[in-house]
């Protein structure tokens, strides 16, 4: 149920607007993409694949901003810890 | 006897737990009883004073031909590979051919010219062979059986026994692109990518290998069907002892990494032809490795664990953060999963 | 990005497993469950238990569509791929899975027309590509998979192809979560809740876990970081005292769900009042059904089904397991009688069963004094 890859739409099938080509590095793929008609990916688009049809998009805005909370784990300590190195009391962490 | 099957499986030829059991609780007890040895990848046989290595394997693929090889090449290589691994070079081959009615002679005339290239990159002499031929419907085409035999190498001893904490694992190159190959080349899966079967003669690496660390190699083998995973746990179980390897330093080319994603496969199940696994004392793995990547074809070899006194008898991978898992043989050959 | 190696990094790996250890409250043992069996299989795939402090259980969840599936069903689809013009298409996924009469290969072995095919396209393919012969494709899964078999279904009919029909084994993923949560034995923290599924449903239908249950919720990716981070956020919750459900996998789960693939679903299946689940037990309203309006393709409609319902064997404690009471180790078969290679219950077969995966990935590594830190391999 849970087996779902992201892939690349390399190529769309010009007399059948359903189906694309996608890679996942260097394997392609033809998919069936009738589950995002409401909002069809082009070519260049990422897509989440499960059993040979496109899932959802992938948003690389959402991906990016993880990545930063992620590079950020941590960081909020650090901070605080130089801000109880100066000696004031009560302070919280946020 | 202790096979308890009722009936045979494709598991069973597929070089994981079920083929060992066939191998183990069949064969060995009824065929095998007189030899001591562990089951290994060829065997050594005593002629008036002289050792020689002498095995056997058959050849079932299908597609006949794929991209990269076809089933003549991998007839040739895989013979030879065994009796590398095995500390031995081949000297002389023997060939018989299981034919399909209708089969078209220009596909045999192809396969045949394979195998002769193969044979003569490979410095072996083919001399003598056998054919028959079956009914439509069987054979899938052709089957080809090879039996090589060889001189021992006396530089090198391969012997379970000797395998200790601390040894290297050296991978000659990039894992699954055999297996992958052929999955994609059967069609049923609609994936297509650039990537070529491995086949290929290891006995020139294996052979620079023993010239550089002749003394230190303690355990070969060439990871066939079921992969890097099968041929490690058993050696794993034979000497007793833990293979660590490290994940980050398992060479696994995008292809094959993507195709093994999408379908749910771990590429160290997955089949080889070109490669070689190698237990090399500490002393000598350095200088092995720099040897392999001096040498034609040894460019992407690698050291990818150590033997270890535990986990016993078992393969555990582990990552750079540091997590691991246990790395066993499947029952039978690797499945796409979708869960 | 490739959305793959940048939620594997090994140093933000590390940033994340150390946020947690800082966040967990030694005085406290929190019991969370991964409902998804693709959970499951990633935190043993990737080690992550290695990461965690001890006083994180993860218990593994009922998601595994393989596992919950009764085996009476497995053999109601093979006795009507018995017939020599059927050919029986399933995901790789079920091909070891026993029946009473054996696994499908064990039947394709004694001459059954079994193939694995890696989506319900492929199988509807097969039946183009072998007009002679009819085309069963044994469906299984929740509801990241039910979308994908309504639309084959939508195609089958729009081609009028005759020979191709569905045995539908579609199941639901919230009755399985009210179940665990109505088990008695059950006292759970908080959810890893389900990654896939939630891009076809997505986060609101775990709401009333929160509000009703006060439990929080984190719908979660499957690469490592997605798992820990996920983690840390439930932790957060925790220690706030909060119970909410939070969207971890951005990147791909709307929050409202894929209405498209909710609408396809809706126009091929309807709801069965209630279905058998492994180890579960009889749930309302808890699977899928084909449409009268699809009866044609419909192999519950096109076949006689025999109905076949089978019991485990007592010993067997797969419905436990499945409700995360009991560990794959404290089933009395684990590791003897049930094996991998010789399973008894469907969780073993499972790749991501978490008797499959404990034994697979885990089990001999309790056995062995474990090696924390990797020293140079080079």
């Amino acid at each position: 149920m849970c087996l779902a890859i992201p892939g690349k739409i390399v190529a769309l099938v010009p007399d059948q607007p359903h189906l694309g080509t996608v890679e996942v590095t260097g394997v392609r793929r033809r998919v069936d993409l009738g589950l995002l008609q409401d909002d069809m990916p082009v070519v260049g688009d990422w897509v989440l694949i499960h059993v040979g049809f496109a899932m959802t998009k992938i948003s690389e805005q959402d991906a990016s901003e993880q990545m930063q909370l992620l590079a950020m784990l941590g960081e909020t300590e650090v901070a605080m810890e130089e801000v109880r190195g100066y000696g004031f009391e009560g302070v919280k962490g946020t | 006897m202790r096979f308890r099957d009722p009936q045979i499986e494709m598991a069973h030829g597929a070089g994981g737990k079920a083929s060992r059991r066939l191998v183990e609780g069949l064969f060995a007890p009824l065929l095998f009883e007189s030899s001591r040895a562990p089951l290994g990848d060829a065997a050594h046989v005593r002629i008036s004073g002289s050792c020689v290595a002498i095995t056997t394997d058959s050849f079932v693929v299908k597609p006949l031909k794929f991209p990269g090889g076809s089933i003549g090449e991998l007839a040739v290589n895989g013979t030879m590979n065994d009796l590398a691994v095995s500390g031995a070079k081949g000297l002389a081959m023997v060939v018989t051919f299981v034919l399909e009615e209708g089969l078209p002679t220009s596909v045999l005339e192809d396969e045949v010219r394979a195998m002769a290239a193969a044979l003569h990159r490979a410095g072996v002499t083919m001399v003598g062979g056998d054919t028959k031929v079956v009914e439509r419907g069987k054979a899938d085409g052709m089957y080809i059986t090879t039996t090589g035999i060889g001189h021992l190498m006396p530089q090198v001893t391969i012997d379970t026994r000797s395998v200790r904490p601390g040894d290297r694992i050296l991978l000659s190159g990039p894992i699954g692109d055999h297996g992958i190959t052929i999955l994609l080349a059967r069609g049923e899966l609609d994936l297509t990518a650039d990537l070529s079967s491995d086949t290929r003669c290891v006995l020139p690496l294996i052979e620079t290998t023993v010239e550089e660390a002749g003394p230190g190699i303690r355990w070969m083998r060439d990871p066939t069907r079921g992969g890097v995973a099968t041929s490690l746990n058993e050696l794993a179980r034979d000497c007793g002892l833990g293979i660590v390897l490290s994940e980050e330093e398992i060479p696994v080319r995008d292809e094959v990494r993507g195709a093994c994603e999408l379908l749910g496969l771990d590429p160290l199940h997955i089949a080889n032809e070109g490669q070689f696994l190698a237990v090399v004392a500490p002393e000598y793995a350095d200088a092995a490795l720099n040897a392999l990547h001096q040498a034609e074809g040894g460019e992407n070899a690698f050291i990818i664990g150590e033997v270890r006194a535990e986990p016993a008898c078992a393969v555990l991978v582990t990552t750079r953060y540091g997590g691991s898992r246990i790395v066993d043989m499947l029952v039978g050959d690797p499945l796409p999963r979708i869960c | 990005m490739r959305y793959v190696d940048e939620f594997r990094d090994p140093d933000l790996i590390t940033k994340a497993s150390e946020e947690i250890y800082r966040l967990a409250d030694p005085e406290r043992h929190y019991r969370i469950m991964e409902v998804c069996g693709g959970h499951t299989h990633a935190i043993y795939r990737f080690g992550l238990k290695d990461i965690l402090p001890s006083n994180i259980e993860l218990i593994h969840g009922p998601g595994c569509p393989v596992c919950v599936l009764p085996m009476g069903r497995i053999d109601d689809g093979l006795a009507v791929a018995s017939n020599s013009d059927v050919i029986f298409a399933a995901f790789g996924d079920m091909m070891r899975v026993p029946g009473t009469h054996g696994s499908p290969f064990e039947h394709k072995a004694r001459g059954t027309d079994v193939r694995i095919v890696y989506s319900p396209a492929d199988a509807l393919q097969l039946a183009r590509k072998n007009p002679d012969k009819h085309v069963m494709f044994f469906a299984i899964g929740f509801e990241t998979t039910a979308p994908s078999t309504a639309l084959t279904l939508i195609r089958a009919k729009a081609e009028d192809l005759k020979n191709f029909s569905v045995f539908c084994n579609h199941v639901t993923i919230i009755p399985a979560i009210r179940a665990i949560l109505d088990s008695p034995d059950m006292r759970l923290d908080g959810f890893i809740g389900p990654g896939h599924v939630s891009t076809v449903i997505g986060c609101r239908p775990y709401e009333w876990i929160a509000r009703s249950e006060r439990k929080p919720v984190v719908t979660s990716g499957f690469e490592p970081l997605d798992l820990l981070q996920s983690i840390v956020m439930l932790l957060r919750q925790l220690q706030a005292g909060e119970a909410r459900v939070e969207n971890q996998y951005k990147r791909v789960v709307p929050w409202e769900g894929n209405r498209a693939a909710l609408k396809v679903m809706a126009e091929v299946f309807q709801l069965r009042p209630y279905f058998e689940w492994r180890g579960l037990g009889f749930i309302s309203q808890s699977a899928l059904k084909i449409r009268d309006e699809y009866a044609e393709w419909d192999a519950e409609q096109r076949f006689p089904i025999p109905g076949t319902r089978v019991t485990d064997p007592k010993a067997a404690q797969c419905g436990e397991v499945l409700k995360g009471v009991l560990k794959p180790a404290q089933c009395k078969l684990f590791g003897k009688e049930c094996t991998p290679e010789r399973p008894i219950g469907a969780l073993m077969v499972s790749s991501e069963g978490s008797c499959a995966a404990y034994y697979n990935y885990e089990h001999r590594k309790a056995a062995a004094a474990l090696v924390t830190s990797i020293s140079s391999v080079a």
